[in-house]
Formats: structure tokens, sequence, C-alpha cells
């Protein structure tokens, strides 16, 4: 892995084992830059075993870790502008704090609370925030490529210079828009850059029985755009290649498809169990990858890292998220009337029927519900 | 008799079939070494091999269309769809390819396969994961359209399913997957499609209802006894083919009818047989035919408490049949 440049083949890495940058490839970030990165990392792992920890006291009814994950969309989405826009999937929860969407617009979206933007009406982490330029975020998988692809498309009608950032994991490259968004944006040179973060597994299956090329990234030809694999567990690495392919699209040169190599550490979610179909060892390989533990190293040769900071903004997360939680606690739940609006725009006259019909029951609410299962 | 859920009652049907039948195969998305994410197919893979329980990649277009090959070609398919809500990206596969293959090649060609899938709300799962979708498939010919409220109709019209020569969707209420308990047939037990079944008698109202429903309008049964108001409950098990002699003799003894189902209300599978009622039994009806369903909207999260009909709902609902 001496190269400096990244193909479609090895994944591009910058990061060593001791810390330090490999030969000529550093991309000398501001030291504000790499504090950053370093801090939204951090703050996402923090923030992600708050919410699971939540989730186990019964207090917000599911959730989705993205352990082991955080370089591999924190690095890629900072190579955006703020007025950039994104099209994320469901495992990127570092972009939102990158973005510096408020904490509370996240814990309330988690109780689905009266404070919640998407007013309760979906489960945790499909969030939507309109500030931030990411998307509302859909269970389905891989719808949100094509989006960006006509995104991308529009910003060109439009003559505007805006470049789209989609993310998906690798069980994203079977979905039918995969095929089309890609095909779509190489045929109309959008500027979009396509990030699959490969976590190696789909919930329960395996990359192997995903697909039977050999990379993700190669798979970009068939689009008529360049492909790159990349080190996701290196913030630096993924930071720079991403990086590329944001200026490709912002000069017109049209999409890529960056394929990060990482590792999904936690289970699929808060219902899941992946030990019942992985193996450990494996997991403890990539254990020794930890990205923010890499990225540390790193911060530490250039001396932009001690320990006090690192307590600094632990200390920071967790009480920030800890009062954000009680707010979202005290608040009640969204308004009957909501559960009838943003249907259209007006409500139809069905829909005012429906609601005085509802709103006509009195006693008690029934509350017999199961739980969520995946 | 074994006492199962109707989760292993799922689980027993494929493995009795299976085991019946080599032509069977089951696949989909983590139906394999995990068993599924609610642990239909738990087992399966052990005891019939990879090749005749797989994952599949996440394409529920390629499930579908290569269920479709599949049984084309004389083998069994039985593809899971993990929720109804994701069902979409394989709607041109089911709705212009399985449902037509009979018709438009004169019988040639046939589409002997099931496409399982869990379905409805009541388990905190929003939008996405809460779906009851069964309209657009009743409103497509050529489709059968299964929906069991207990596990032995489940072991029973599954095999079925799986036994008919067209295509079968069979929607499973994944709200009472553990909690509808109930004495199965052990090994071959057949519950024929498009037979109706009658869940309790009175002499009042009829309430049609399927799926999760049911046990809601047991309870509302129980409640609207005590005002002095006798329920008939009927569950169809199949809404296409429908059992429109049993509802139809039923609404004639009865003379009021209500429909109880989860969907949107707006040309739901209630509305179809709220018309065929209006239809077939106008002469019998003392008061309106009333639907209780969801509301149209989008499946909401945090208010699913409301969405989603209740005992108070059903109740309201039998009420409206008599003052209106
Ligand atoms: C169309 C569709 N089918 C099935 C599902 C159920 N499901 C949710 S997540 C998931 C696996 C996704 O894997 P991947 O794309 O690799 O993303 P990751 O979870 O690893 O981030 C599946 C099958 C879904 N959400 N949408
Ligand atoms: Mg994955």
């Amino acid at each position: 892995m001496n190269r400096t440049s990244a193909t479609a083949e090895e994944p591009f890495s910058i990061l060593e084992a001791d810390g330090k940058a490999g030969r000529d490839k550093d991309p000398n970030l501001t030291p504000e830059l790499l504090k950053r990165l370093y801090e939204v990392m951090v703050t996402t792992r923090v923030l992600d075993e708050r919410a699971l920890a939540l989730q186990r006291q019964g207090r917000i009814g599911f959730y989705l870790q993205a352990l082991g994950q955080e370089a591999s969309h924190v690095g890629a989405a900072a190579a955006l502008r703020d007025s950039d826009w994104l099209f994320p999937a469901y495992r990127q929860p570092g972009i939102p704090l990158l973005r510096r969407v408020p904490l509370d617009d996240i814990v309330n979206e988690w109780f689905g609370n009266d404070g919640d933007i998407c007013k309760g009406r979906q489960m945790p982490v499909h969030y939507s925030f309109r500030q931030a330029n990411f998307v509302s975020i859909s269970s389905p998988i891989g719808t949100q490529i094509s989006h960006a692809a006509g995104a991308g498309m529009a910003a060109r009608i439009r003559g505007d210079d805006t470049v789209f950032m989609a993310f998906f994991g690798d069980g994203g490259t079977s979905s039918n828009d995969f095929h089309c968004g890609l095909n779509f944006a190489g045929v109309f040179k959008a500027p979009v850059v396509f990030v699959c973060e490969n976590n190696q597994w789909a919930i329960s299956v395996p990359l192997a029985q995903q697909t039977a090329s050999a990379s993700i990234a190669i798979t970009a030809s068939s689009y008529g755009m360049p492909g790159v694999r990349v080190d996701g567990n290196d913030v630096l690495a993924v930071y720079r290649v991403c990086k590329e392919a944001v200026e490709r699209a912002r000069k017109g040169e049209g999409p890529t498809l960056v394929e990060t190599v990482t590792y999904r550490m936690a289970s699929h979610s808060s219902s899941d169990d992946a030990a019942r179909y992985r193996d450990a060892k494996i997991h403890d390989e990539w254990k020794e990858r930890d990205p923010i533990a890499r990225f540390q190293r790193y911060l530490h040769k250039k001396k932009l890292w001690t320990e006090d900071w690192e307590l600094e903004i632990h200390e920071r997360a967790r009480h920030e998220i800890h009062e954000a939680v009680k707010r979202a606690e005290a608040l009640p739940r969204p308004s009957l009337d909501s559960l009838f609006e943003g249907v259209f725009m007006n409500l139809t006259p069905q829909l005012v029927e429906q609601r005085a019909e509802l709103l006509a029951l009195k006693g008690p609410e029934s509350e017999e519900l199961g739980h969520f299962p995946l | 008799m074994t006492t199962m859920t109707l989760l292993e009652a799922v689980t027993d049907a494929l493995r009795t079939e299976m085991r019946n039948d080599d032509r069977v195969v089951v696949f989909g998305e983590d139906v394999g070494r995990k068993g599924g994410v609610f642990l239909a197919t738990q087992g399966l893979q052990d005891e019939f091999g990879a090749e005749r329980c797989f994952d599949t990649p996440l394409s529920e277009c390629g499930i579908v269309g290569t269920a479709i090959g599949m049984a084309l070609y004389g083998i069994r398919p039985v593809a899971e769809i993990q929720f109804l809500d994701f069902i979409y990206p394989a709607f041109d596969q089911i709705v212009s390819e399985a449902a037509k293959m009979r018709y438009r090649s004169g019988g040639e060609y046939t589409c002997p396969l099931v496409i399982r899938s869990p379905y409805g709300g009541g388990i905190r799962g929003g939008h996405y994961h809460s779906q009851s979708s069964e309209a657009y498939f009743c409103h497509t010919p050529g489709l059968k359209v299964v929906i069991p409220s207990t596990p032995a109709d489940t072991k029973g019209l599954l095999i079925a399913a799986i036994r008919d020569e067209d295509p079968v969707i069979f929607l499973e209420p994944k709200r009472i997957y553990r909690t509808a308990k109930g004495d199965v047939p052990e090994g071959e037990h057949v519950v024929p499609l498009g037979k109706g079944r009658v869940v309790r008698e009175g002499t009042d109202v009829t309430v049609v209802a399927y799926g999760a429903m049911v046990a809601i309008c047991e309870k509302a049964a129980d409640e609207a006894q005590k005002r002095g108001r006798s329920i008939e409950i009927i569950d169809p098990r199949t809404l296409v083919p429908l059992d429109e002699p049993l509802i139809l003799e039923s609404v004639k003894k009865t003379g009021r009818c209500v429909v109880v189902f989860e969907a949107p209300r707006t040309c739901s599978y209630g509305s179809e047989i709220a018309a065929i009622v209006a239809e077939k039994a106008i002469g019998h009806l003392e008061g309106p035919v009333v639907r209780v369903g969801g509301f149209d909207t989008p499946f909401p999260y945090s208010l699913e408490h409301l969405y989603m009909p209740d005992v108070r709902r059903v109740l309201l609902g039998i009420e409206k049949t008599f003052n209106w």
C-alpha cells in the first residue's frame, strides 16, 4: 500500500499503525479541522452509546449504532461545503454533529416527542435536517441513491455548483436504486459522490453473499465513472479520497463511487444479536483498527491530542446529551392534530372528517402495543 | 396437537412442506443462518441445507423475479419479504409477471409460488415496518391473498398456499406472531384457500376482521355482550378468493355489518367487503355497513396507538350500525 492515490483495488490508506501518515500522503489538514474531525468522531461514539443505553432502558423504542464507522462517514462528509447536500442512510449519526445540528433536534427525534422536527412520525434515527442540507431518511434501502442523482441533475440544470453526497451500505448496492442512480448520474454527469460504507454485513448477510464482484468500487466502471476503495477506518484517507471526488464533481467532471472498507462493530440494531451469526475473531481483528484510536495516535504525534482534551470532549458530550435527554423526556407526545397534518399541504375533507371522528373518542387510550423486532 | 405461537406455526408449516416435497425452497434476506429477523425460518437451513434455505442479496425485485423463474422451471419457491413495507421494489415482478403469467400464456406457463411477508402495525415500527398494503395485491387479478389469525390456520393455510398452482401472497400479522398461541395439528394439516371461519356466533351484528384485528374484535365483542349486543365475528382468512357466502349468510341473519382492518380507509379491502354486502344483502341491512380502519395517513410512530383500530373504535363502529 505504498501508492499515493486511490484505486478500485487495495483500499487506499494514510494512517499507519504507529500513528504516522504514509510517505507523501499526509493531506496536511489544519489543526482546527483535524481537531474538529476528532471531536465529532468521539462525540458520535458517545451519542451512540448513550442512545443504545436509552433503548435498553426502554426509554426510546429503537436505535441503530455506527460503532466503528465514525471515520467512514464523518471523513466523507467533511469533504463537502456546508451548502452541499447530503442524502444519508440511517448509519451516519456523525454527520448532523459535523453540520452542527442542535443536539435537541437529534434527541427529540429519538423520543418522537412534540419537539421532534419530524413530529414523531418516524422511528428513531430517521432524521430530517433541512437547516443542514441533510435530506429526510427513510427505511427502504437504497432509495436515496437515485434522489442524489436527480438533485445533481437539477443543479446542472439550474447551473449552480452544489455537490451531492449519497450514503448507503454494501447491502444497498443490490438495490434497484443503486443501479439506476449510478446509471443516471453517469449519463447526465451529475455532481454526486456515492459513498458506499462497506461494513461487510447487511444484517446477517455477509458481503460474499451480497455480491460476487471483487469489490464494490469496480462496479463503477459499468456506469462510466471512477470507483475508488478507501480504508474506511482511516479518517484522513476517507477525507482525501472524498475531497478529490467532490472537486471532480464541482468542476463538472461527473460522479464518483467511493467504497469505504470498514466493519460494523455493533449488532445491526438494538433488535439484532450479531453473536448469532458472526465470528468473534474477525470482530477482534477489526477492533485493532478502531478509527478513533488510530486517529488519536496521529494527533498525539502531531501534539494535537492530550488526555485532558480527551476527557473534556467526553465530559462535554455526556453532559450535553444528558441535558438534551432530560429536556426531551419532559416534552409531551405530538398533538393528535399532527397525525392528520402533513399528508398533503392542506387537509382533505376526508382527513378533516377522520380527525373529528378520532377527537370525538373519549376514554383512556389503548397502549397495548408490541415491540419493534428489527 | 401441539401448542404453538403463530410464528412457530409458520416454521412448522415450512418444515412440514419441505419434508413432504423436495421441490420446496425457502429464501430471502436473513432467512438462512439467522433464521429470519423474526426467526420464522429458524432451523430450516440446518435441516435442509443451504441449497433449500438460503440468504439472498438485498433485492426484493431479485427475490421475486428469481422466484418466478424457479416456479416456471418447476420448483416451489417460498420467498420471504422481510417486511411488507419493503415489497415495492418487487411490485413490477408481482403485478406484471407473476399475476399474469397463466393468463397471458394461455395457461402454458404458470407461477405456483408463495411470497410470505410480515405485515401490519402495533409493534412501534413507524411508516416502514407497519403497513397493511393487502389491497394493492387484492386489486391485482391473478394473485391469491391469504391472511391467517390463529396458529392452526397459519399452518394449514401456508401449506395450502405452497400446494396451490397460482401465486399466493401470504401475509403474517406480526403483531401477534408471539402472542397468538393455540393448538396446531402435527404433520399434515391443510386449510383450503377460499374458506372463511366463524370466529364466534352472534345474532345482532356481523363483524368481519382478519389478521391481528380478529383478537381486537373478540375483545370488543365481549364488551358489546356486556351491553347486550350479540356479535358474530367472521374471519375470511383468504381475501382472494373471498368466501362471500359465509359473510352474506351472516349478514342476512344479523342485518348489520362492521368491517375492521388496519389499512388506510380509502380503497381498502374493507371497502370491498362493504360494497359486496351493500350490493348483495341490501334487503337485509338494518343499518349502514361501517368500516373501522386506519386513517388516510402514512402509518405514524408516536401516535400509533391512536391510528390502530382498538376496542373502543370497534365498539363505536358497532354502535354506528344501530344509531345513524
Ligand atoms: C428495501 C429494503 N429491504 C429490506 C430492508 C430491511 N433491512 C434493513 S437494514 C438491512 C441491511 C442493510 O445493509 P447495508 O445496506 O449493508 O447497510 P448497513 O445496515 O450495513 O449499514 C435490511 C435488509 C429494508 N430496510 N429495505
Ligand atoms: Mg452493510
